[in-house]
Parts: C-alpha cells; sequence; structure tokens
C-alpha cells in the first residue's frame, strides 16, 4: 500500500499529451519572442517572471547551453563562451562575411570555405546551428507553458533578408525540429497585428528598426487584405550599429590614454555590450558615465545625448534616405499615409523618434509594444494557416532579382517590389555559332555590376542543339514562392529539346553538412528526452518528499524512533540523488521511500478510518491524505 | 469544362474547384483577362479589377492552403502567380494595351526593342526632355511633368476608342506614344530622388 503516492512514476503528463499548436516567432537579432493565437487573440509567452523577450544571445559550456537571460549576463564575465547577433551572419557565405563589419564581433572560422562558422566556448558552430538553438529553447519555453507538443510555426526575417539568409533561417527551424509553415517578413507580421488590433484601414508606413537590422514598408490596409506596395531596407543597420559606434567612442578614449590596444574578440563583444547599456540609458537620461574593463584595464567613460545623436545621426539619415526611397516606389507622398507605425527596440532612441516625426510629418504610432508586435502578427498568421482567417497577406519581393549577362552586367527579371508568388521568364540567346552549354548565373540586387550584387546561384544548361550565334532561344523561369524563396529553371525552347536545370540557390551549406547538423540535432534530440524524463523524475520526488513531509508533521507519532530514522534516511538520500544527472537512482528512491513509508501509510489509513467513523468528514480525509498536491508545477492556462 | 482531378467531379465556373469535393484545380489555360474575369477590352475600371483580384486572391493563395495536399498546394502557387501577373499586366494602361495587341494578333516588339519610325513621337519626347533640362526652378520643371501626366491621359482615351472601334494599327501607334509619355514621368520622377 502506498497512500503517499500520488502518481505513478512515468505518469507525468508529458507536453505532447495535448494536440499540437502552431506558433508565431520572432527570431530577433537581440531579442527573440515567440507568441500563440486562438481565436484571432495573440498572446506573448512569457517566463515566470513575465519576461516575453528571450535575448538571442547563446552561452556555450562544457557539457551545457543556455539561451537566454543567462548566456546575456554571462556577456560581461565570459564574453569568450557566448554569441550574441548570430542573425548578422545568417546565410552569409565565408568570403561574404569578411566584408561585413561585424567580423570583429565574432571569432570566425573561414577555414572550411562556403558557410562561415563561429568559434565559441571551444565549439566550431555554423549560424544555423547557432540560430537553431535560439529555436529550438523558444519552442521548448511554447510548449512548457502550453503543456501542448510545438511542431510548426511561423517564422519572421527582415523584409530586406536575400535568398540565402532566408532559406538559412528555414534550415535552422528544421535543426530545431519545427516545421516553417511561412517566413513572413517583419514588418508585414507587425502591420498584421497592428491592423487587426486596432482596425486600422488605408495606407500605413512600418518603420522597423530593431537590433541588426532596418526595415520599412508600405501597406495597404483595406477589409482585411494586407497589401504590401512597396519594401526597402538594410541587413546590417540597427541598434548594433549605433552600439558599434558609442563602443568605437569609449575605444578612441582609451586609445588616447594609452595608445592603440590589442583587443580580441570578446573584448569587443564586451564592449558593444557596455555601449547598448550607455545608449540605452540615454533614452531616459541626459547623460551619464560607464566603466570599461578590457585587457586589464579599468576606465570610465561618460556620454551625454548630444554626443549620442552626433555619433549615430548618419545612421539614422540612413534609415530616412531608405524609408524616402521607398515612399518614391509605392509612388506615394507622406501626407497621402494615414499613419507610422514603429516597430523594434532601436526606435525608442530619441533621435529616431524625431527624425521619424520630422520626415513623415506627423507623430508614429506606438500604441503596441514595438517589441511585441511582430511576434502577435506572426503568431496570428500562423493561426490563419492552420486554422484559417479572414485576413490576407500579399507580400512582396524586396530585391531584384536577375541574370549575368555579358560584360558582367545584370538584366533583371524579377524586379523589387513585385507582387509574390511571382513565376516570370525571359529569353536570352547564344551568342556564339555551334554553342551547346550556357552558363546562367543569378543575381538578387538592385546594382548594374555583377560583382555589386549577391551571387545566389551558378548553374549550367547543356544539350543546346548547335545553331548559328543568336539562334536558339533559352527560356529562364523565375519562380518565388510566398516564402520569398526563388527557383530558377533554364529550356531550350526552339527545338523542343527541353532541356531543363532547376536549381534552388544554396548559401553555402551543401547538402551532406545540413543532412549531418541534422543527425546531430536530432542526438540532441533525445538528450532532450533524457532531460525531460530526469525533470519528470525530479517533480515526482519533489512531490513525494513533499506528501511525507505533510503525513510526518501531521502524524509523527506513529512512528517508532527507529521507524523514523529510516524514512528520514531514505528521504535524505532521494534528495541527494535529486541533485544528480541521473534518472535511475531517482526513481529507485522514490520507490524505496514508498515501501520505507508503506506501513506508515497503512497507519495512517487506520487512524483515519478511526477519525472518519468518529465524524471526520470522508471528503476532509481525502484531502489530507493527498496533502502535497498543491506543489503540482503550474500546468497551462488550458 | 473538364473534370476535377481528385473526383472527376464538376468544376465551377471559374474555373478554381471541385463543386463535388471542393479541391482547387490546376490553372487552365486563359489569358489574364479571363484570370482576372473582366471581358477583353481596353476600357477597364482599375478599382474593380482590383477588388476582383483580392476575391480571387482570398479563395486560392497559397496561405489557404499552407495545411492541404502538395498539389493543390502547387496549383495554389501557380493560380496566385497568375493572378499577380494579370493585375500587375491589367493595372497600367501601357502594358494592357500591350497585352491586348497582342492577344489581338498585332504585338509590339519586345521591351526596348523598338525602332521609333514615327518621327512625330521622337521629335516629341526629345521637346519635352529639353523643357525639362531648361527648367529653372523645381516648380517649373513639375510643370512639365504635370503636362506629359495630361497628355497621357488624352491619349488613354484616344487608346479606349481606338480598341473599341478595333483600329489595331492606330492603337499600336499611340501605345507608343503613351509609353514615351510614361518613361519620361518615370525618369522625371527619378532624377527627383536624392
Ligand atoms: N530604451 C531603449 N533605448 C534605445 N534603444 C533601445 C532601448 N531598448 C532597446 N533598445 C535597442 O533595441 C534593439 C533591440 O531591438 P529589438 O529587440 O526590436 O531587435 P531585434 O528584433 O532583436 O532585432 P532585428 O529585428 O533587427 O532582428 C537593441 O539595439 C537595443 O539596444
Ligand atoms: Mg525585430
Ligand atoms: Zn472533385
Amino acid at each position: 500500500m502506498s497512500l503517499l503516492q500520488i502518481h505513478e512514476p512515468g505518469q507525468t503528463p508529458l507536453p505532447h499529451a495535448k494536440k499540437s499548436i502552431a506558433v508565431g516567432i520572432d527570431l530577433g537579432t537581440t531579442n527573440s519572442l515567440v507568441a500563440v493565437s486562438e481565436n484571432n487573440k495573440p498572446l506573448v509567452l512569457r517566463d515566470a517572471q513575465g519576461r516575453g523577450l528571450v535575448p538571442s544571445a547563446v552561452l556555450y559550456q562544457a557539457g551545457s547551453m543556455h539561451v537566454g537571460e543567462v548566456a546575456r549576463a554571462a556577456l560581461q564575465d565570459h564574453p569568450e563562451r557566448v554569441v550574441v547577433s548570430i542573425k548578422r551572419l545568417m546565410g552569409r557565405g565565408a568570403e561574404d562575411v569578411m566584408r561585413v563589419a561585424d567580423q570583429l564581433q565574432y571569432e570566425l572560422d573561414t577555414s572550411s570555405g562556403g558557410m562561415v562558422r563561429v568559434k565559441v566556448g571551444g565549439r566550431v558552430l555554423t549560424p544555423v546551428e547557432i540560430s537553431g538553438h535560439i529555436l529550438e529553447e523558444l519552442r521548448g519555453r511554447a510548449e512548457r507553458t502550453l503543456n501542448r507538443e510545438v511542431r510548426q510555426a511561423v517564422i519572421t526575417v527582415p523584409a530586406h533578408f536575400d535568398d540565402g539568409a532566408r532559406t538559412a533561417t528555414k534550415d535552422a527551424a528544421k535543426l530545431a525540429g519545427l516545421q516553417v509553415l511561412r517566413l513572413v517578413n517583419e514588418p508585414t507580421a507587425a502591420a498584421l497585428a497592428y491592423g487587426l488590433d486596432k482596425g486600422a484601414q488605408g495606407t500605413y508606413a512600418v518603420y522597423d528598426l530593431g537590433g541588426g537590422t532596418f526595415d520599412v514598408s508600405v501597406l495597404r490596409l483595406e477589409m482585411g487584405v494586407f497589401q504590401v506596395l512597396a519594401t526597402g531596407g538594410h541587413v546590417q543597420l540597427g541598434g548594433d550599429d549605433f552600439d558599434r559606434a558609442v563602443a568605437e567612442h569609449f575605444l578612441i578614449d582609451r586609445t588616447r590614454m594609452f595608445g592603440a590596444e590589442k583587443l580580441t574578440s570578446p573584448d569587443i563583444r564586451r564592449a558593444m555590450a557596455v555601449a547598448r547599456q550607455a545608449r540605452e540609458h540615454l533614452t531616459e537620461h541626459e547623460t551619464g558615465s560607464w566603466p570599461l574593463d578590457l585587457a586589464g584595464r579599468l576606465t570610465w567613460h561618460s556620454l551625454d545625448q548630444a554626443t549620442l545623436n552626433a555619433l549615430i545621426a548618419p545612421k539614422v539619415e540612413q534609415t530616412i534616405a531608405i524609408a524616402r526611397g521607398v515612399l518614391a516606389d509605392a509612388k506615394l507622398d507622406a501626407a497621402e499615409l494615414n499613419g507610422i507605425v514603429l516597430v523594434g527596440g532601436a526606435t525608442r532612441t530619441p533621435l529616431v523618434r524625431r527624425r521619424v516625426a520630422e520626415f513623415f510629418g506627423r507623430p508614429p504610432l506606438t500604441d503596441i509594444d514595438p517589441d511585441e508586435v511582430v511576434a502577435l502578427g506572426a503568431a496570428l498568421q500562423a493561426e490563419a494557416l492552420t486554422r484559417g482567417s479572414d485576413a490576407l497577406l500579399l507580400d512582396v519581393t524586396p530585391l531584384s532579382l536577375g541574370l549575368e549577362t555579358m560584360g558582367g552586367l545584370v538584366e533583371k527579371v524579377v524586379p523589387r517590389n513585385t507582387p509574390i508568388p511571382v513565376s516570370l521568364a525571359q529569353e536570352f540567346t547564344t551568342y556564339q555559332d555551334g554553342q551547346t552549354a550556357m552558363a546562367i548565373h543569378v543575381l538578387q540586387g538592385e546594382r548594374e555590376l555583377v560583382s555589386e550584387n549577391r551571387s545566389l546561384a551558378r548553374f549550367e544548361l547543356h544539350g543546346i542543339p548547335p545553331m548559328t550565334a543568336g539562334a536558339a532561344r533559352i527560356r529562364v523561369l523565375f519562380s518565388v514562392d510566398a516564402d520569398g524563396l526563388l527557383t530558377v529553371s533554364a529550356e531550350e525552347i526552339t527545338t523542343g529539346t527541353r532541356q531543363q536545370v532547376a536549381v534552388k540557390p544554396s548559401y553555402g551549406l551543401s547538402d551532406s553538412e545540413m543532412a549531418e547538423m541534422l543527425r546531430a540535432s536530432i542526438e540532441h534530440a533525445k538528450d532532450d528526452m533524457t532531460e525531460r524524463l530526469l525533470r519528470e523524475a525530479r517533480v515526482d520526488a519533489e512531490r513525494l518528499l513533499l506528501a511525507i513531509d505533510g503525513a510526518l508533521r501531521a502524524d509523527g507519532d506513529l512512528l517508532a524512533d527507529g521507524e523514523r530514522r529510516e524514512i528520514d534516511r531514505q528521504m535524505q538520500e532521494l534528495r541527494r540523488v535529486m541533485a544528480g544527472t541521473d534518472r535511475t537512482p531517482i526513481l529507485d528512491g522514490v520507490d524505496a521511500l514508498n515501501t520505507a513509508t508503506e506501513t506508515f501509510a497503512a497507519r495512517r489509513m487506520d487512524r483515519g478510518i478511526q477519525q472518519a467513523l468518529a465524524g471526520v468528514s470522508v471528503s476532509a480525509l481525502a484531502d489530507r491524505l493527498v496533502a502535497g498536491e498543491g506543489t503540482r508545477p503550474p500546468g497551462a492556462a488550458k | 469544362m473538364a473534370a476535377c482531378w481528385s473526383c472527376s467531379g464538376t468544376v465551377d465556373r471559374d474555373g478554381l474547384f471541385c463543386e463535388s469535393c471542393g479541391a482547387l484545380q490546376p490553372p487552365r489555360l486563359a489569358d489574364h483577362f479571363a484570370r482576372l474575369g473582366v471581358p477583353a477590352a481596353f476600357d477597364i475600371a482599375v478599382p474593380a479589377l482590383e477588388r476582383r483580384y483580392f476575391e480571387l486572391q482570398r479563395r486560392i493563395h497559397p496561405d489557404r492552403f499552407a495545411a492541404r495536399l502538395p498539389n493543390e498546394r502547387e496549383y495554389s502557387q501557380q493560380h496566385a502567380a497568375n493572378l499577380n501577373d494579370a493585375l500587375q499586366t491589367l493595372k497600367s494602361p501601357v502594358r494592357r494595351a500591350e497585352y491586348l495587341l497582342a492577344l489581338k494578333g498585332r504585338p509590339m516588339r519586345g521591351s526596348g526593342q523598338e525602332t521609333v519610325d514615327d518621327e512625330e513621337i521622337l521629335v516629341h519626347a526629345m521637346e519635352m526632355r529639353e523643357a525639362l533640362a531648361e527648367a529653372a526652378t523645381p516648380a517649373a520643371a513639375d510643370a512639365v511633368v504635370a503636362d506629359a501626366r495630361g497628355q497621357a491621359e488624352r491619349v488613354t482615351k484616344e487608346l479606349v476608342t481606338a480598341f473599341a472601334a478595333n483600329d489595331l494599327a492606330g492603337a499600336a501607334r499611340l501605345t507608343l506614344r503613351l509609353k514615351y509619355l510614361d518613361k519620361f514621368v518615370e525618369d522625371a520622377r527619378e532624377r527627383r530622388r536624392p
């Protein structure tokens, strides 16, 4: 008999006990969020402290890894073990990344060619894996709070993300065990949340300045249709760049004091973190001063709002210039807009607010939390895709797509701001007599010269029948799906040979590398399962201990001294093994304690019956017998 | 009308869904006018065209088929791409005119390749560019552009008449003029862009 037993071991409900649900994820440069929507009511999922934002920071330690607040806090003491702002490297090849200002912040491994890798905490990881770890944490948070299995998600990306960065995001989701229902552009998601919540109609601009990226989109909201008219932005423009300007300012101070210093990537990461604290402080205050402990030397640096504004003004003006271009693309004047919606934490910066208000000629709308609005929109779209909705998002291509032609020039096939999905074809011809193959080089970007655009794919069409120059007709078809992802195919059409090649651009990660990472993530998923079972065993054990504590307090007099000592000893032993990471001794300890308390349980039962016969109600008795029930961990709201 | 790919049932009037099982049908060959359910004519009200486009997108957009069978997802992608192409083509008077001429068997040559054998159009285009270059103030430049816009509107009206009378040679010539005017307005805007 074991009346103290509340759960059969292994019967604690696992998260997948209930029907699975699709979530919306804002995978940000600085902060990420996960939200869920039911009946058109989106909700950000929060931790026990009520925080919705999960810092997009990962701490890598010997046998473990932590995502979020813990990792961000570790940035000061162990910058060499922490990765931040990994989104800025998504979908970037090794060569491509060397041109990015960010390289100083990371210790990069470009030796293997192809995809760039980051060295951190003794590991070498791709940005896809690191983003995968963040997504896994978000999925875990969702599963724990909802007590439901989560396998599908809408993930938001900057509207200006190129094909490589989009594909990389999808791959990261795959590693985290998530099927991407749709990639939605961040400003579009924000407009969806905003429009549905506020019932807005008309033409709106969304100005989204986050940690790493800037987007501005102009949308028409009409009867539940969210139509993007034009979008523009920059994938390397955000709060991080403000931080860099401030950090450089501090470092120049130090150079004045000590001459040129040799700083490591972790030093730079730490300086950037301090710069950010300074900057955020100056949003509310006129001035302040901050310590910088680098290379064994501590220095103090003061900064006021005016200096900060001067440091960041060039970046802010860049966003205004982009906004001007987008309005022109939408063929609209600022005065024709019905409102400006601000999204992203960096829009709290006073200079940004002021310049946006000046440029658009009206104060921006900020009545939905600029940190959360993107995740809310993603959740709404996840619900729409799985359960239907009256709203419809119609988005566009952010960047032109084209082909290399003679002389290293780009011929555009799909201009930017073309509504998606789209399939457009262009015909090309051979330029040599008897030419039987044609090299096709797919590019993305607005520039004239091939070298100034992002190269997405190269392939060859073979088997063109030999003809005189200019006689063959090669039809190249560009198809962009609703996620903004491109497929290119080519065929020769005069002769009906129908040689066809279709490619999906890759971003430097080969199929075999991806397969290897997937295999590793499945192993890892097994570790997760082990972790979950361990936690479950601990919870069961904790419950049992609490129940026995309660019973001992109430009816301890039923035990002889020796019996009591034995139970105490067993409880102590169980507490000891609970601190370990092995589940088996915990289960054994629970069994042993159950056995050790059998007699006690029986005596309590007897006393209970006697008391019941003496007039104690059975329900009160039952309440007493399940003492400890209140220790059940908080379950899901539903 | 062809039968449903899934159950061989009857396909609805728009050729989109099966009346028996509701399955989305593959796109059947149709021109942009048919896709948007309007008669193949130049005289079109753009707002009505857009309403029809939204209505159709609501029914066939890939977001509506995210949880459906792979072939339905593929069809919806094709339908949506066709609709986008249709709206982009028919919304712009120049592209609509070019498209209609091609449908009627009198295609203009591929974009940018027309040789301007029309002296009058050429001279007129050059005069306008000179006027713009000579405009001393932004207001004067705006006036030149506004004049070009006015001309484009008039040409568009003449196109309505030409197409109504099935005067394809006349329509082709007007289309070319409209194309030059549009290009001029576009370039002027581009130049004002900082
Ligand atoms: N009070 C504040 N004043 C100024 N900047 C702030 C403030 N609070 C947050 N920020 C800045 O906002 C940025 C983070 O914003 P957000 O969380 O929206 O970015 P993200 O979504 O992670 O990035 P992205 O959308 O670019 O991928 C950081 O650069 C941070 O310094
Ligand atoms: Mg963001
Ligand atoms: Zn059918």
